[in-house]
């Protein structure tokens, strides 16, 4: 029954039928309620990013998370949307036709879309100004990763070339490639992998593709000043408000629903439950795992690992959230809030590199851990014809199924060297070309950034917090 | 003339500011500081790294009082103040040659 009920939401077949009709409508209803609660998951990402840096950068970093909203959206307004989704038609809500074609490649193997430019054209409709909305809160997310792992030190017109450049090229690569109908969607054809590369709602697409950034974009500014000392050793910076970083984590919690929930695409598609429950089951894995590892690691409970830990399972969970058991959203969870406090130690301890919010690890390792996760947990009840398969069901290897882990280690590998060069580059060119590169003077940085480049302290009564 | 001078615990306050009514005291000035003594401080950890806490939260206060009631401003300020564990601060007295009530114009004791 379940799998009828799929498929009927899936296959539109008798499209002036008004139950049909209805269900369009009420899907993309759906599609526009997750784009809110995506939006407003910039929220969570502004208060968990200030309240983990120190109180003389409050007002650089809040205005960073705050501005890359409108510099990623007009950047993928103008180009980037056409870029990822100029091919993508579903009409489960309605968007019965694509609004462009391929701009670089064909069949297979396309790279890139065109059409729908700053969406203007007689295609663009009400589902089509739906799906961009959504997506367009995708790309936000991504682009305000990096501005965890370069916070306190970068410079903000640089960070602005970061937002634009993010929203226009550097997200719609892999979105074009992974939801676009791109190459790697088409890697159950072209090299016979699984559904092809499947990621349900962006551990790769949206929080490897962004955590990739944060390191490359933290390895460019180095660490900050005084956080490694003379030995080398890594030293605390501790956040100047804690709540105001758990609050934001809960507020990602609830934006997180509109994330991996309404990633059906369809009201009608009763499996958005499922991952909006898996979403839930990550996050409170994630995080009690995350409290408890720290302790034994630490003696003590850490917020801040707290909060990086329910994140991590979030970011793992994202992925597989609709192909998986809940015991396996679980695990998901689980193995996230280790994974994410070891990576912080590793990346800081052994790369020496300085990520004040922990970015990197959160988004970035434990993207790739749930990007994998997908082709080691999905039990084969869901996503039939995923990618435009003849799949019955995207299914890991608990199903002795190995040609999906396949399809995930590769696109998961295609990120990282793929974003990662483009990322650096990126940033080691505007370094090159910027008058005194894109770091923030030791003048700056030393006095806190909230004067010499914000021009207002966040917190003026309180001499203490300079 | 003598200024009461003690940092003490900022839990401790409320006690204090009690006590020191009690004692004849008018007034009093409190400020907000931070400080080492012989403690120096503990470890902490955050995102697994260390650090150190050696400045720790306390209280200043300052009292203008009588020659007259000093001591016993003193005895019931370190009775109210103390715990008896590490931290509890340190109250001392100066003396104090000219004091001014500025809407008056009084001075000396008529100015406490």
């Amino acid at each position: 029954m379940k799998e009828l009920f799929h498929n009927l939401a899936q296959v539109t077949v008798i499209e002036d039928d008004p139950v049909v009709i209805l269900g369009q409508q009420i899907s993309l209803m759906w599609i526009v309620i997750g784009a809110a609660l995506v939006i407003f998951m910039q929220a969570g990402f502004a208060l968990v990013e200030t309240g983990f840096c120190r109180a003389k950068h409050a007002v650089h970093v809040v205005s960073t998370n705050f501005a890359v909203f409108g510099l990623g959206f007009i950047g993928f307004f103008f180009i980037g949307f056409a870029f990822a989704f100029g091919g993508f038609s579903y009409s489960a809500f309605g968007m019965t036709a694509p609004v462009g074609k391929a701009l670089i490649g064909s069949g297979d193997w396309i790279f890139l879309w065109q059409g729908g430019w700053a969406l203007s054209g007689n295609a663009i409709t009400p589902a089509v100004l739906g799906f961009f909305l959504y997506m367009v809160a995708f790309m936000d997310t991504t682009a305000t990763i990096p501005t965890g792992s370069m916070a306190e030190r970068w410079k903000w017109k640089s960070f602005v070339a970061w937002g634009l450049f993010c929203g226009a090229v550097y997200y719609p690569i892999i979105a074009a490639w992974t939801w676009g109908g791109g190459w790697l969607a088409r890697t159950w054809s072209s090299m016979s992998l699984g559904a092809g590369y499947v990621d349900f709602a962006g551990s790769g697409v949206v929080h490897t593709v962004g955590g990739v950034a944060a390191l490359t974009g933290a390895i460019v500014l180095g660490p900050r000043i005084g956080k490694f000392d003379k030995d080398g050793k890594a030293r605390a910076m501790p956040g100047h408000h804690i709540p105001m970083a758990m609050i934001g984590s809960f507020i990602l919690l609830f934006g997180w629903f509109g994330f991996n929930a309404a990633s059906t695409f369809a009201a009608t598609d009763v499996q958005f439950a499922t991952a909006a429950t898996n979403t839930a089951i990550a996050a409170a894995f994630g995080a009690i795992t995350a409290m408890m590892w720290i302790t034994r690691r630490t003696g003590k409970p850490d917020p801040a690992m707290m909060v990086n830990g329910m994140l991590g399972g979030l970011v793992a969970v994202t992925g597989a959230c609709a192909f998986v058991a809940p015991w396996a959203a679980a695990v998901i969870g689980i193995v996230a809030g280790v994974l994410v406090i070891e990576a912080v130690f590793f990346i800081e301890r052994k790369l020496k590199i300085d990520d004040p919010v922990g970015a990197i690890a959160v988004h970035g390792v434990c993207g790739v851990f749930g990007v994998l996760a997908v082709g080691i947990f999905a039990n084969g009840s869901y996503g039939a014809g995923w990618n435009g398969s003849g799949s019955t069901g995207v299914s890991g290897i608990i199903k002795g199924d190995w040609g999906q882990l396949g399809a995930q280690a590769l696109g998961a590998g295609v990120i990282i060297v793929v974003n990662g060069l483009l990322s650096y580059t990126f940033f080691k060119l505007q370094n090159k070309f910027t008058k005194g590169g894109i770091r923030s003077s030791a003048e700056d940085e030393i006095q806190g950034l909230d004067i010499p480049e914000m021009g207002v302290y966040a917190y003026p009564e309180f001499a203490g917090a300079r | 003339m003598k200024l009461i001078t003690a940092i003490v615990k900022p839990f401790k306050l409320d006690e204090i500011k009690d006590a020191l009514k009690a004692a004849g005291v008018n007034g009093i000035t409190v400020t907000e500081a931070r400080g080492f003594g012989r403690q120096g401080g503990h470890v902490e950890t955050y995102r697994g790294a260390e650090y150190k806490v050696d400045l720790v939260p306390k209280v200043r206060l300052e009292i203008l009082v009588d020659q007259a009631i000093a001591d016993k401003v003193v005895n019931a300020l370190v009775k109210a103040a103390g715990t008896g564990k590490i931290g509890d601060g340190k109250v001392w007295v100066t003396e104090v040659s000219r004091v001014v009530r500025i809407r008056t114009g009084e001075e000396g004791p008529e100015a406490i």
